[in-house]
């Protein structure tokens, strides 16, 4: 029985269902890594992914793969890797995760090289490597390292394509175009799949499965300039603070420094790892002053915070003095025509301008989260009990950008995520299939679960009246930009909180005009509001608590970095609104843990 | 910003293909007046936004906003585009536009056409690298020259602009390729890294396949990305013909 207009509510008996070994909700990069994985073990796997599989959001990631594959340098070193990947998180990345993240990374990419991914290449015909920001070598020690494996710089592109072609291969069921809603969560906590719909029909469904992989992405949309492409919602993130489960360090977004201007489009950092560079209105090559090392290769948090002091100093350019210049025509043609065709393209159309001839507008955007739902090395979810222990969620798994396995703790490295897509979307899916040959027994489902899941799609399809969700995903957008942007305060944040709950007040009351079965973008948009909320909500709670500047999250009240007290992860739960912390991990198995220091680049 | 200041409009009257099957209602074309910002080139897509704040029923695929993840694939005043990377001043007519499905496949509602065929016809070449040998530890080697070879196709994103705009492909739809998936048939024979070149001509040696394009070329002057399937295409009819030779 398809969804209509005739606003019936639906229930446990009036859905499908579909049964799989594993079903993995989202079809970017570590979705589709974990499904591949399930899939060539021979487990019935379905990815539900509510784009066609290549229209996620990894096809945008420009620059690379950050990882110690030692082609650039065959002295590379996974340890000097891990070692600015913590030193990058300003210490609350879990060096357990980092650790294995760097070491399993060359394995992972190699497989993807021999997938077929087309990377660009040395002269010796080994994996291309380009430098991205801070990159080391010998533990900062050595200047300067080229870490970040590319194909040109379309690496996301090149690398969900080869991914949706293994699977394609390997056999994977694809619901494409089919939107989760919620998880289903039996009586002992455990997550037996996901009520979902497919678009192009409206048609309801329990989705059973023994093993859940959220891989929803980002939430970038929770802000009103951002790289992140529109389908960029928070879903996964959406559904597991409803389902009662928590987030971790859901304050930490990074904003990336060179989004183009009026647009938010991004050009790769990869454009200063080739040798361009920021200048301001007096034509300065500003960087030099801020991070005197590094340069423009300083860490993303740290650029872009000296980019918005430049302009906030009133030495921006253009017309408004609100944004400043990434120069590129130094390069010459036939380095910026090789290495970086796609910004050339995208300059021209989104700034109207040649890079070869002329600077591009740049001004930091929201970029990526930090943040997201914690999990272990081998994605298995994590909730934490009142007397602050870590339990695992059975049946529940997260990977990439929507999880916190946390390698990147308070800022990403350059490169890094294409990694984290790659490492653990594997590990989840190596875990599955081992506990799936060992045997999954998860108890049923009961109809009162099934229908606890089918709470907010009938109250979005049953609505008569209420508020209209373009204009409230337009106030939640501006609230975020203004008042948890790349600067934060007290006095703003908890204006943006009372301002969030008000909000919250007319997400509970939406209005679907629409509500026809067919291909309903509008009721696709309408959950998704609900799910934009659950992020924005759980962002500005975390960093009014987190009172000290780490990594992205920059106070004006509270300055310094605050090891004493904040050297832990944040904790939300929805229920509570409230924020506890976690024990960041120092245990790494096979090196000494790098203990925190003063950070500069 | 230093945006490009097209025209003064204001109002964009936009035409836009309207369907729903289970309305009753045949297509239609319905009228609307939009405003824009001014001074500023928004993009089609943008303006597809804003039309779909005064009419939330208005049906269109998007996602990236810059061109890479094609899914906004439409045909725009007659020429197939992707509306994000398509600024108002490159499509208006006057102060109108028009916009409809990608044509030649089946409608699902308003500009949301079904890919399936075009999916289909993607997987039939065995769109991934075929290599029976021992994998090296580390990467397999390819040279800077065998790697450029693979400039040119490996970029395709799928937004279906040049299978619907070819002539070819709306006659045999199931039997003719299709520009889209002759691209990526010739990116996994050009990878010097795939051993199946023979296996993959031999499946392309009919006369439907590959021969059922002639050469039209809108697939090339359609292609947002700037690509060249026709070259492509003649590449693999060349080495067909030179095989039978």
């Amino acid at each position: 029985m398809a969804m209509n207009g005739k606003g019936e509510e639906l229930d446990a008996s009036k859905l499908k269902v579909l049964e799989y070994d594993g079903i993995v909700v989202g079809g970017g990069g570590s979705g589709l890594m974990s499904s591949l994985q399930l899939a060539q073990s021979g487990f019935k796997t379905a990815v539900v992914s509510k784009v066609f599989p290549t229209r996620s959001h990894t096809v945008s990631a420009q620059g690379g793969i950050t990882c110690a594959i030692q082609s650039a340098d065959p002295d590379d070193d996974w340890r000097w890797h891990m070692y600015d990947t913590v030193k990058g998180s300003d210490f609350i990345g879990d060096q357990d995760s980092i650790e294995y993240m760097c070491q399993e990374g060359p394995k992972a990419v190699f497989e993807l090289e021999h997938m077929g991914l087309p990377f660009s290449r040395t002269e010796e015909g080994k994996i291309y490597q380009r430098a991205f920001g801070g990159q080391s070598k010998d533990y900062g020690k050595g200047g300067q390292a080229e870490r970040t494996c590319a194909a040109a710089d379309r690496t996301g592109h090149a690398l969900l394509h080869t991914l949706y072609q293994a699977n394609l291969k390997a056999g994977t069921n694809f619901l494409s175009e089919w939107f989760a809603v919620d998880l289903v969560k039996n009586g002992d906590n455990q997550v037996v799949g996901v009520i979902a719909f497919e678009i192009e029909t409206g048609e309801p469904y329990f989705l059973k499965s023994k093993a859940t992989v959220l891989a929803t992405g980002g939430a970038g949309r929770i802000y009103q300039t951002t790289s992140n492409a529109m389908i960029n919602t928070g879903d996964g993130t959406g559904m597991v603070l409803r389902a009662g489960f928590p987030v971790q360090d859901m304050e930490m977004w990074q904003f990336h420094p060179t989004g183009i201007y009026g647009h938010g489009t991004l050009v790769t950092e990869g454009c200063r790892g080739e040798g361009g560079y920021l200048v301001n209105k007096d034509g300065e090559r500003f960087m030099e002053r801020y991070a005197p090392n590094y340069k423009d290769l300083a860490s993303r948090d740290v650029v872009a915070r000296s980019m918005m002091l430049e302009i906030l100093e009133g030495r921006g350019c253009g017309p408004d003095a609100d944004h400043v210049y990434l120069k590129l025509d130094h390069l010459g043609p036939e380095i910026v025509h090789k290495r970086l065709p796609g910004i050339t393209e995208l300059s021209k159309t989104f700034a109207h301008v040649d890079p070869v001839e002329h600077p591009i507008p740049v001004v930091p955007t929201c970029h990526y989260a930090m943040g997201g739902i914690p999990t272990n090395v081998h994605g298995q979810v994590l909730t934490q009990a009142t007397d602050g222990t870590d339990n695992v969620v059975h049946g529940l798994y997260a990977a990439g950008e929507a999880a916190c396995v946390s390698v990147h703790g308070g800022n990403r490295l350059g490169g890094n995520s294409l990694l984290d897509l790659i490492v653990f979307g594997r590990s989840a899916g190596l875990h599955i299939e081992n506990a799936l040959k060992e045997g999954i027994t998860l108890s049923k489902a009961s109809n009162d679960d099934i229908d606890q899941a089918l709470v907010n799609l009938n109250r979005v399809n049953i609505s008569s009246t209420g508020e209209d969700v373009a204009n409230v995903k337009s106030e939640l957008q501006k609230n975020m930009q203004l008042n948890f942007g790349v600067f934060r305060t007290g006095d703003l944040m908890e204006k943006g909180l009372v301002e969030l709950e008000n909000i919250r007040e007319k997400t509970q009351n939406i209005h679907l005009t629409d509500k026809s079965s067919r291909f309903n973008t509008a009721r696709v948009e309408a959950l998704e509001l609900l799910n934009l909320i659950e992020v924005a909500q759980a962002t500005a709670v975390c960093a009014n608590e987190r009172k000290e500047s780490r990594g992205a999250h920059a106070r004006d009240d509270f300055q310094e970095r605050d090891d004493d007290n904040w050297l832990k992860h944040s904790i939300y739960f929805a229920d509570s609104k409230e924020v506890t912390k976690r024990d960041v991990n120092f245990r790494p198995k096979t090196v000494q843990a790098f203990q925190p220091i003063v950070r500069s680049y | 910003m230093d945006a490009i200041v097209s025209k003064s409009i204001s109002s964009i009257n936009l035409s836009i293909y309207r369907y729903d099957p289970d309305s009753g209602k045949k297509p239609y074309m319905q009228d609307l007046s939009i405003d824009i910002p001014e001074g500023q080139d928004i993009m089609v897509l943008d303006l597809l936004n804003i039309a779909k704040e005064q009419d939330p029923s208005i049906s269109f695929r998007r996602s990236c906003g810059e061109g890479v993840c094609g899914s906004d694939g439409m045909n725009i005043n007659g020429k197939n585009g992707l509306g994000c990377i398509t600024p108002l001043s490159e499509a208006l007519k006057g102060n109108k536009i028009v916009l409809r499905p990608l044509p030649g496949l089946p409608v699902i509602k308003d500009l949301i056409v079904d890919m399936k065929q075009f999916v289909d016809q993607y997987k039939k070449i065995k769109p991934y690298l075929i290599n029976d040998e021992e994998k090296p530890e580390k990467e397999i080697k390819q040279s800077v020259e065998e790697r450029e070879k693979l400039d040119g196709l490996y970029e395709c994103i799928m937004c279906g602009c040049c299978s619907t705009a070819c002539p070819s492909f709306w006659w045999n739809p199931d039997k003719f390729l299709g520009p889209a998936a002759l691209l990526q048939a010739h990116r996994f024979i050009s990878d010097s890294r795939d051993t199946a070149t023979e296996e993959r001509l031999d499946q392309l040696e009919d006369a439907f396949s590959v021969f059922k394009c002639h050469g039209i070329m809108n697939c090339v002057s359609v292609c947002p990305k700037g690509l060249n399937p026709t070259k492509a295409i003649n590449e693999i009819k060349k080495k067909l013909v030179k095989r039978a030779l």
